[in-house]
């Protein structure tokens, strides 16, 4: 069998898990990819879809034994993780932005604003380009060296453009990003500043992702790190609930707020914490898993409060855009997850996004985008309905930054008062 | 009443690694009929065993997904194009 390049024909490689023409340890412990729908085993490589069923692809391992000591004698980034990861063993030499191992900040106003008796934020604006994406584009473009790409690019609501971008330029790599042309300047800005290939794509995210579909069937060794390596790529997410075990002294938390776009992250974070598990890195006990979305692109929390497995997809109309994906490919997964553990899916209006931006900026000092502000709004209601149990010790994510989405509040703060550089002008105020 | 159709890689073992094909049909459903006679076997990959759409492709009827449209039964005028593609996703 020859090497499976980019510029190889996705699915229709031998069943077979060989990994001949890969550098030796390209993968690191992975040993093929296995359909999540049908089980049909595919070789590593440039493949995303199910040649029976267009399944999605998923990693399959053979993990050796690993202890929390090597873990923790590891980098302060998520190459602490990566014989758990899609990774070669040198992963480190290879110029990378190192993400991850952010903090994980005990959020007692917070809590004490919702009535939570233990929360934690999982904070990762502070990322190297402020979002959890950074996570996920290191994984992809491993796996885009490992297979000889030429160009790293992807389809983005934004986050994962600017994570695309600034990876490619520290690899030297070429990079394309595709966005929609109506996305928040701050982002289109941000990931300008690290490429001169920034398309703008008329449509929503949905059209630039169809698009990038059409792209990757065409054009040879690209690598587009959410379409034709998207297997490897998405295992970055495990990282954000191995980093939670590990910082709360190797236990898992009660309860988890998860946003939910594609679904992608919540079910790498349940994967994360059954590999963990099964490793016997935590002891086992349940958790719950909840989702949360903005009204405005819901099919997923549509479909959990209808009690259905099928998500029909929608329009995105929503302020949060790194939310606004109407085919949730990954839905129907997180339904399941949110069901066996007990959790739920939820969603709240705009206004309440906004309210949960400043809830969390007023109560913790963290700035978080729109998406943030769903999952803190989110966990407010679950609380409210009595979905979320508040005597649980709970983790809520923060997957981004506030500054990339300052429209989204920029009329709802400001100065309190204009005044006269005077004291008795201040005074007057009331400030005081 | 020719419909070019587009066709994925992952499917390119049916047309020969043509990533473009023609088709005709008035409807999605006869479109697809009529591609699976001039390619045998493709159809099963799009429908599943009850004849809908399988869950994890997505065809559009020129900028449409179908599935916002009436699915199966979405006219396919001669001149559009039919694009069929796995569903993939960015976002958390």
């Amino acid at each position: 069998m020859s090497a499976p390049t980019l510029t190889h024909v996705e699915g229709i490689t031998p069943d077979t898990t060989s990994r001949t023409g890969l550098r030796e340890g390209a993968f690191g412990n992975a040993t093929g990819l296995a359909c999540r729908e049908c089980g049909h085993a595919v070789a590593l490589g440039p493949f995303y879809a199910c040649p029976e069923c267009f399944g999605p692809l998923e990693v399959a391992y053979d993990f050796p034994a690993v202890t929390r000591e090597e873990i923790e004698a590891g980098p302060r980034n998520i190459w602490r993780y990566k014989a758990l990861l899609p990774v070669p063993d040198d992963i480190e030499q290879s110029p990378n932005t190192e993400p991850g191992f952010t903090r994980l900040l005990e959020a007692s106003n917070l809590a004490a604003a919702l009535g939570i008796e233990k929360l934690w934020v999982k904070d990762d604006s502070t990322n190297p380009t402020n979002s959890f994406k950074d996570r996920v584009v290191a994984c992809a473009l491993s796996a885009a060296r490992e297979l000889d790409a030429k160009v790293f690019a992807c389809p983005s609501t934004g986050n994962l453009a600017n994570a695309v971008a600034a990876a490619g330029a520290r690899a030297g790599i070429k990079t394309v990003v595709f966005i929609p042309s109506n996305l928040e300047h701050p982002k289109q800005v941000n990931s300008a500043v690290y490429t001169d290939s920034l398309v703008a794509v008329d449509g929503n995210y949905d059209d630039v992702n169809k698009l990038a579909s059409e792209i990757a069937g065409e054009e040879e060794g690209w690598a587009f790190v959410n379409v034709n390596v998207r297997p490897f790529y998405a295992e970055g997410s495990k990282t954000l609930g191995y980093e939670i075990a590990e910082q709360l002294g190797w236990r898992l938390p009660d309860q988890v707020v998860i946003p939910v776009a594609s679904g992608s992250q919540l079910t790498k974070v349940h994967k994360s914490f059954q590999e963990l598990i099964k490793l016997g890195l935590v002891e086992e006990k349940p958790y719950r898993i909840f989702g949360a979305q903005a009204t405005g692109c819901s099919p997923v929390s549509v479909a959990y409060k209808a009690g259905v497995d099928a998500i029909r997809p929608v329009k995105p109309d929503t302020i949060a855009k790194s939310l606004a994906i109407g085919n949730p490919a990954d839905g129907i997964y997180v339904l399941d997850i949110c069901r066996e553990t007990g959790g739920a899916v939820e969603d709240i209006d705009d206004d309440a996004v906004r309210e949960g931006i400043l809830l969390l900026a007023r109560t913790e000092g963290i700035f978080t985008e729109t998406a943030g502000g769903t999952t803190v709004g989110v966990t407010k209601k679950l609380v409210e309905t009595g979905q979320l149990d508040p005597t649980l010790e709970t983790v809520i994510i923060n997957t981004g930054m506030g500054l990339k989405t300052l429209d989204a509040i920029s009329d709802q703060v400001g100065a309190a008062a204009t005044i006269a550089p005077t004291y008795a002008a201040f005074a007057a105020t009331g400030i005081a | 009443m020719s419909v070019s159709v587009r066709v994925p890689t992952i499917l390119r073992t049916y047309t020969g690694g043509e990533s473009e094909v023609t088709a005709s049909g008035a409807t999605l459903a006869d479109l697809l009929e009529d591609l699976d006679t001039s390619y045998p076997g493709i159809k099963a990959r799009i429908l599943d065993d009850n004849g809908a759409l399988r869950r994890f492709v997505n065809v559009y009827v020129g900028n449409d997904d179908v599935r916002f449209l009436d699915n199966l039964a979405t006219p396919t005028p001669a001149g559009t194009q039919v694009s069929v593609i796995p569903a993939v996703a960015g976002g958390c």
